[in-house]
């Protein structure tokens, strides 16, 4: 029989939880910010527990399976209410909704908790099946797709999809959009030649479709390629999905003035 | 025409065969340009014909469930099925032997050569003998052995190893081949035309053929309630290995075995269509019995040897079970970034790639393959392709952990387990953890960093060898929210 991608979506609800992960806590918090305003604007209330930390892959991806388990039953504690869990990272996103049922296998709840994960643009066309009014001016986009957020999230079809809403966006697609960007954790530093080899070929293939920006839902891929453009001195940078979308459909943004 | 000697010792191959020295090889292959682009191009060219072959996804994705769940039934009875396999094997006329290394492997072939005073051996694909060495074992013994699959004998003649499953010299480019030619084959009249290429390696090998006594090759599928085993190939050499000389032996691994004859058309399809994006092969070789009385051609004897070497270390376990559906269509390497980028050398093992990652700790334990494992971004491009829906990534979390984790190494645990536990690593995690399942403390700790920011060093090791450093925030995500509700 074949295995059931098919996932129910809940209608749409007053509030939400988001969870703004590790990465953008501390490196890039505009992202979250930027996704609690766009949540905020579609008439949702949204609540960021303090609580809140990592999602337990670092150390899952590395082995250390009990340490990361500890952390992940934290994590579960901060979101008590049945309510949606929004996560504003693809692989993290995966990692709460797929890999917890394995980790946390024993844990009574675990399913009702996996099932209220929802990846930021996944909820978006998926639970709010949003209707984005395109305010800025034309331009052209690449979107990076995680990984993880491809092929655990199914994210590159939800990311494409929004994208595809706004009038004036057209988005550039390369033949090499779904191969991995050489991030994967400790993998960039364990082995980081391999990862560095994967960079390179990502960001040329990134720099050949010509566009000026890239957008991911994932911070993790974005901080190896950006990381990679700005030492190469490449004037090309990727932003994040919220942020992009809040710009894009914000009037009061100055770049949208005049359009 | 005649071939010039090659060295029978391959412990002077160009490529040592060692996944202990994976970070070097490494290093070596990546800076290899050539090297690059010929993988780069070959991987492309496959993974293009695969998509191609598969003009349907829904197809596709039945197709893939149907066969994984025929090797999962098999597995679960596999005990079973192996008997089943013998007898049935016996009465046919075909001898079965058991080989639970890759020595006693050797030692059957070996004996079963002598007893028929066998000195010239053409040998059909088999990733099996390359386990076993078998090559190197035969030829100790002044026995001749020429590879007859035309990947093999290029390999063979420049003194190196398969470097894919499927294609194994596909790290050699035309001009490579010729060259290589060039040095091995006296009179060989230097051309790069693939074709003609083809034909002058054909001419050598048939004329081999006539003149062996015993013919080597593998199995893609033995089937346990006929007795029959299945050779997959496209060059007509099985065939010929297999049907020309008196003696054919069967080489292959247990996990090999399939209940029924049904069971074969969809695994036949997914295989074919998965590896080389064909059809069918042109060559389904279905051998079920020597030669009968009467009979004209087909060998006198025919011998399967079932070799184990750690396959039922990854058989006791349910979820690391799932490595021995593997069906070696070399789809996954295809679309292994990684595999793309370091070649199949690299990898130091007999299976490179994402499969040669999750099999080779049962072969070899997991010390020796310890950067294996983690030497993946756990893209899962190799999972989304499997056939037979091995969950690949997940394989290799799991010896990830095997591999770190706290064990004395008893009953039970798997070859190698814990070897690569480090004591500062494994502090590491436990203060990760520990920072990261106390909320204060963790905000303290990401208050303090991102304040004293400007002293977070601009290199960081490995990282900034090709990016720059990631910039702490000046203020955390908990911090703005909080402020934002004010
Ligand atoms: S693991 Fe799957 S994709 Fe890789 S060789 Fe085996 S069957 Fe093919």
């Amino acid at each position: 029989m074949t295995e059931l991608n098919v996932r129910f979506y809940p209608s749409q609800p007053k509030q939400v939880y988001l969870f703004g992960t590790c990465l953008a806590d501390v490196l890039f918090p505009d992202s979250g910010i930027d996704a609690i305003e766009f949540l905020e604007r579609q008439g949702i209330e949204v609540i960021y527990p303090d609580g809140q930390t990592c999602c337990g892959q670092p150390a899952y991806n590395s082995g250390y399976q009990d340490e990361a388990k500890q952390v992940a039953l934290k994590q579960i504690e901060q979101f008590p209410l049945d309510i949606p869990i929004v996560v504003i990272s693809g692989s993290c996103g995966g990692m709460m909704r797929h890999h917890y049922l394995s980790l946390l296998k024993e844990e009574p709840q675990i399913q009702g908790f996996c099932d209220r994960i929802f990846e930021f643009t996944e909820f978006l066309v998926h639970v709010l099946k949003i209707e984005l009014k395109d305010q800025g001016p034309k331009e052209q986009v690449a979107l990076h797709t995680s990984c993880a957020a491809r092929r655990e999230m199914g994210v590159h079809l939800t990311g494409r999809k929004l994208i595809e809403q706004l009038d004036n966006v057209e988005l550039i697609v390369h033949n090499k959009e779904s191969e991995c960007c050489g991030f994967g954790g400790t993998f960039a530093v364990k082995h980081d030649d391999i990862s560095a080899a994967m960079v390179a070929d990502k960001t040329a293939n990134l720099l050949d479709t010509g566009v000026k920006q890239f957008i991911s839902a994932d911070w993790g891929c974005m901080m190896n390629i950006n990381g990679s453009l700005e030492y190469q001195n490449k004037p090309l940078a990727g932003k994040h999905i919220a942020s992009y979308l809040l710009e894009r459909t914000s009037e009061s943004n100055p770049s949208n003035k005049g359009n | 025409m005649s071939v010039n000697q090659y060295t029978p010792d391959r412990t002077e191959s160009k490529y040592t065969k060692s996944a202990s020295t994976f970070r070097q090889n490494v290093q070596r292959d990546l800076a290899n340009e050539e090297l690059r682009s010929n993988f780069a191009g070959a991987m492309d060219y496959l993974m293009d014909k695969r998509k191609a072959s598969f003009p349907s996804n829904d197809e596709l994705e039945t197709l893939r469930d149907q066969c994984k769940l025929i090797k999962q039934r098999a597995l679960v009875k596999l005990p079973h099925l192996l008997e089943q396999l013998e007898t049935k094997l016996n009465e046919n006329g075909i001898k079965v032997h058991w080989a639970e290394t890759i020595n006693d492997a050797n030692e059957i072939i070996a004996q079963l050569i002598e007893s028929k005073g066998g000195k010239n051996i053409v040998k059909g694909k088999s990733m099996v003998s390359e386990e076993t060495a078998l090559n190197d074992f035969l030829q100790a013994r002044d026995m001749e052995i020429l590879e007859s699959d035309m990947g093999e004998y290029i390999v063979q003649l420049a003194n190196e190893h398969p470097s894919h499953i499927i294609m194994p010299a596909i790290h050699q480019n035309k001009k490579q081949v010729a060259d290589i030619f060039a040095e091995h084959i006296d009179d060989f009249e230097y051309t790069t035309d693939v074709d003609t290429l083809i034909g002058e390696g054909r001419r050598i090998l048939r004329d081999k053929f006539s003149k062996a006594d015993v013919g080597i090759t593998g199995v893609n599928f033995a089937v346990a309630e006929t007795g029959t085993l299945c050779l997959v190939e496209n060059e007509g050499n099985g065939q010929m290995s297999s049907a020309v000389p008196d003696m054919h032996i069967a080489i292959t691994g247990i996990e090999k075995v399939v209940e029924y004859l049904d069971d074969i058309p969809p695994l036949l399809s997914l295989l074919t269509r998965s590896a080389t994006g064909q059809a069918i092969t042109t060559y389904f070789n279905m051998i079920s019995k020597p030669r009968q009385p009467g009979e004209k051609d087909g060998p006198e004897e025919v011998h399967l040897v079932l070799l184990d070497n750690g396959r039922s270390q990854a058989f006791a376990d349910e979820e690391l079970r799932q490595t021995l559906q593997c069906i070696r269509c070399g789809a996954c390497m295809n679309h292994c970034p990684v595999y793309t980028r370091v070649g199949g050398h690299a990898y130091g093992t007999v299976y490179p790639g994402p499969i040669g990652k999750i099999i080779s700790p049962h072969q070899l334990g997991l010390e020796s393959t310890k950067d294996l494992p983690t030497a993946s971004s756990l893209c899962g491009a190799c999972g989304e392709v499997c056939p037979v829906k091995i969950p690949i990534p997940n394989i290799l979390l799991r010896l990830r952990k095997e591999s770190v984790k706290d064990t004395k190494g008893g009953e039970g645990e798997l070859k190698g387990a814990g070897s690569n536990r480090k004591a500062t690593e494994a502090a590491i995690w436990k203060a990760w953890s520990l920072l990261h399942r106390v909320p204060a403390m963790y905000k303290v700790s990401m208050w303090f960093a991102t304040r004293f920011r400007g002293l977070m060093p601009s290199k960081l090791g490995a990282w900034t060898s090709v990016r720059t450093a990631p910039k702490l925030a000046p203020k955390t995500l908990h911090e703005r929210v909080k402020a934002r509700r004010k």
